[in-house]
């Protein structure tokens, strides 16, 4: 076990790292999702069209794939930056197709006869939108949208292979190979600092959800 | 779907014209974004033959070898893959099946482990199976197949089997209660209720759900080229790219039958899908919704 | 009903799929080498004989034997589109597998990254490892190493126009200089100190990926041993140079089983008596590139 105790402070700095990738990616993978919810449920054509292509291209690739073409593909057409912010946004527009799936499929859940009987009482578009869709339609998605939260922030342990240091995975790989611990209390405390992660995230997702049930 | 008749009116002659004007800019802005991405990738030599040819060019002299040795990791990615898909099946029912039937207080354990696998990535799942395993004197080494095989295998299977377990306990969840109801009015015991009534028609439900994490398990497969414990697809585009400096090019190949080869099985996920709603076997409408409903859980549950 | 048929394909492709695993291309036997690398010179024809129960005298009897070495390390040991890994890494395990009368195609390759390989060892999965793996204390604690057999010394390689990175000590005064390394490699350890944050820092899993990035301004410089980046100066078309002198010695290594001292004097004495193939295996691979200076066997370490 002195493989944890030397090094606490490289877990630790690890953890918060993690932590803050996964709150940022968070927040982005939020918001694009939702505008490519929008953009897939528009009465613009081409812009479904994108949406859809966006969808089908990105929910089919790993996210390996998306995170090379990001760290070497856009320094190739001349987009330079730091590979923490290409790692990040890998990882947001990633999870923004399925973000964007669980809110589409919250909408669609709500049955029609809902938009008709707004519509039938004279709401306009934005109000129908707003008080009577949305609303529901988020409660159904939020444990979709809890389950593609979640599998994001363990995702993100794929983001030390890429150039983005000092998350806890990559710290698994500093110690094991370069400074020679053996493996597996390494690993140990990689483990439970994601779990310290995902757990208290499952858990706040569960109270939630409970929150906001609707009787089906 | 129909998402957008939903939500707005059929639209008016104004709102039809502004609807093309947006469609025309937006067509014209995409247009014009790849055409530049292409124009970038172009000055820098891209798409010099030299870095395509192994790999769409036949009388290629590496043409041979680099399709070898990308068959051998698509036979190895999907290898895994099914081996995975077979055994998280197989586990994930009984875990499943064990959670609905166990008393509140004895499923505690079995909660816990299903939460604390649910929790790790993938990727560390693993890392673990490839790494403690050995240091605990479990040998893989004369499996069929060789270790690094069931290493992924092991790790796949840790995850989806507990992801799984709750897609089929939501399926049984969602059966109207009538149903185990009925069948202990019949005198069926727990275990009978339970393996000839319930289970399938949540697995029948939940066939979709299935289907769909077969992308999931396939493209985790990749995750073993970040740890360079099995020589599955994504590792096999490293050696080509060593060997002949093709980055960009031989991940878009193999990244390219990824996203075919997950794109036709969400594509037979959605048949699927169609086929259980249209007969009408199921106990209304209801369930329909759920299916849906679950099914788009579960799918997004990657 | 229709769902049963399913599951039961399923199940079925699935044991057909589990019945047709062979053995894994990791692990491959390598075919025999048709260049002129270094393998056949040694006395390998009639086969030595050794003292009973030591190492030398169980591989040679089985006449074949596995070795660790790298698949993604060019020069060392980099798996070809077909076939085993080549590089001086591999020239060397040849070496040494010859002097016990075991021919190069008995050799099983096992690819050994760099953080598996004080475990491939201590589990007994190879008979040696030879991957540019650094001597150091940490490790001699868990193994033992014989040689060492090259000494390289760690350099910065920068663009072939940027003046303002003269050695690693320009990366403490720049602190918006990025340097690339490999994850969990000594170089990328050893660069830390001269850095002024680790943010500097930047790792890959390959350093073919470093360079790319050093083409493309992702990084301002490289950082590894010298003769890796030699290679990458070579095939750079005057893009790329080296800046500074050696900062690290980096005294290359065989591991094998801790406190098999007879195997590792074996593996020295051997060494020694093969110079020539020993130089002849270095130019055919990593020392082939421009600029490399000609191999130097160092004297060994007593084993212990």
């Amino acid at each position: 076990m002195d493989a944890i105790t030397d090094n606490l402070d490289l877990f630790v700095s690890g953890y918060w790292t993690s932590l803050k990738i996964c709150l940022i990616a968070l927040v982005g993978s939020l918001v694009l999702g939702t505008i490519i919810a929008a953009c897939r449920v528009s009465p613009v054509a081409p812009l479904r069209w994108i949406g859809a292509t966006w969808v089908n291209m990105i929910r089919n690739a790993p996210l390996t794939v998306l995170l090379f073409f990001f760290a070497f593909g856009l320094p190739e057409i001349g987009v330079l930056g730091s590979y923490w912010v290409f790692g990040v946004s890998a990882l947001i527009i990633y999870t923004s197709a399925f973000v964007c799936e669980a809110l589409r499929a919250g909408i669609n859940s709500v049955s029609s006869g809902q938009a008709e009987a707004a519509r039938a009482i004279g709401l306009p578009f934005g109000a129908t939108l707003r008080e009577v869709i949305l609303p529901q339609a988020f409660r159904t998605s939020i444990p979709p949208l809890g389950s593609v939260l979640i599998a994001m922030f363990k995702n993100s342990a794929v983001l030390g292979a890429f150039g983005v240091g000092g998350d806890l995975f990559s710290v698994s790989d500093t110690l094991t190979s370069a400074r020679g611990y053996a493996a597996t209390p390494v690993l140990l405390g990689v483990a439970v600092g994601y779990l310290l992660i995902t757990l208290p995230a499952g858990a706040l997702l569960a109270l939630l959800e409970r929150k906001t049930a609707i009787l089906r | 779907m129909s998402g957008g008749l939903v939500l707005y009116d059929v639209p008016g002659p104004r709102a039809r014209r502004r609807q093309v004007i947006l469609a025309i800019v937006v067509g014209l802005a995409a247009a014009g974004l790849i055409a530049l991405v292409l124009h970038r990738l172009n000055a820098q030599g891209q798409f010099e033959a030299k870095l395509w040819d192994p790999l769409v060019n036949p009388s290629d002299k590496n043409f041979a070898a680099v399709w070898g040795l990308i068959g051998d990791g698509f036979v190895n990615t999907m290898k895994a893959a099914a081996l995975a898909i077979a055994f998280s099946l197989s586990l994930g029912t009984v875990i499943g099946v064990a959670r609905l039937m166990l008393g509140r207080w004895t499923r505690i354990p079995l909660v816990g482990f299903i939460e604390l696998f649910r929790g790790l990535p993938v990727v560390i799942s693993i890392f673990f199976a490839s790494r403690v395993l050995p240091d605990l004197g479990v040998d893989l080494s004369g499996w069929p197949g060789g270790e690094g095989l069931w290493f992924v295998v092991i790790g796949l299977t840790a995850y989806n089997s507990v992801i799984l377990a709750e897609i089929l306990r939501s399926g049984v969840n969602a059966l109207p209660k009538g149903q185990s109801e009925a069948a202990v009015a019949i005198g069926l015991s727990r275990l009978q209720t339970m393996g000839i009534i319930l289970l399938p028609q949540a697995v029948r439900i939940m066939l979709p759900a299935l289907i769909s994490q077969l992308v999931v398990i396939l493209k985790d497969t990749s995750l073993a080229a970040v740890l360079g414990v099995y020589p599955e697809m994504l590792n096999a585009a490293k050696y080509i790219y060593l060997n002949l400096d093709n980055p960009i090019q031989a991940l878009f190949v193999v990244g390219t039958i990824f996203v075919v080869i997950n794109f036709a099985l969400s594509k037979l996920a959605g048949w699927v899908e169609r086929r259980l709603s249209r007969s009408k076997r199921s106990p209304g409408q209801d369930t329909d919704d759920e299916v849906r409903y679950i099914t788009d859980t579960a799918e997004l549950a990657q | 009903m229709r769902s049963k048929t399913l599951i039961a394909l399923l199940a079925a492709g699935t044991i057909a799929l589990a019945g047709c695993g062979g053995t894994t291309p990791t692990e491959s036997t390598t075919e025999p080498m048709t260049s002129d690398a270094a393998s056949e010179p040694m006395a390998s024809t009639d086969t030595p004989t050794f003292e009973a129960g030591t190492t030398m005298a169980k591989l040679a009897d089985a006449g074949k034997m596995k070795v660790g070495t790298k698949f993604d390390q060019p020069g060392f040991g980099l798996k070809g589109l077909s076939g085993g890994p080549e590089g001086f890494d591999v020239e060397v395990a040849k070496i040494i597998a010859g002097a016990m009368g075991i021919t190069a195609d008995n050799i099983e390759w096992v690819e050994t990254p760099s953080k598996v390989r004080e475990e491939v060892i201590e589990q007994g999965k190879v008979d040696m490892v030879v991957a540019t793996y650094t001597i150091n204390d940490k490790r001699k604690e868990r193994i033992t190493f014989a040689g060492p057999y090259y000494v390289a010394g760690q350099q910065l390689m920068v663009a072939a126009d940027d003046d303002s990175i003269i050695g690693p000590e320009s990366l403490k005064e720049q602190k918006d200089k990025k340097v690339c390394s490999v994850t969990g490699s000594t170089p990328a350890e050893n660069i830390k100190e001269y850095l002024a944050s680790d943010s500097q820092l930047v790792l890959f899993d390959v350093y073919d990926k470093c360079a790319d990035a050093l083409r493309t301004g992702q990084v301002q410089a490289v950082t590894t041993d010298n003769v890796i980046l030699l290679g990458f100066v070579s095939e750079s078309d005057g893009k790329f140079k080296l800046v500074g002198e050696q900062f690290t010695e980096e005294p290359y290594g065989i591991g094998i089983t801790k406190g098999d001292v007879a195997f590792c004097e074996f593996i020295n004495t051997t060494l020694k008596d093969n110079e020539d193939a020993y130089n002849k295996a270095w130019d055919s691979t990593a020392g082939a590139v421009e600029g490399a200076s000609p191999a130097k066997l160092p004297a060994a370490e007593p084993c212990s």
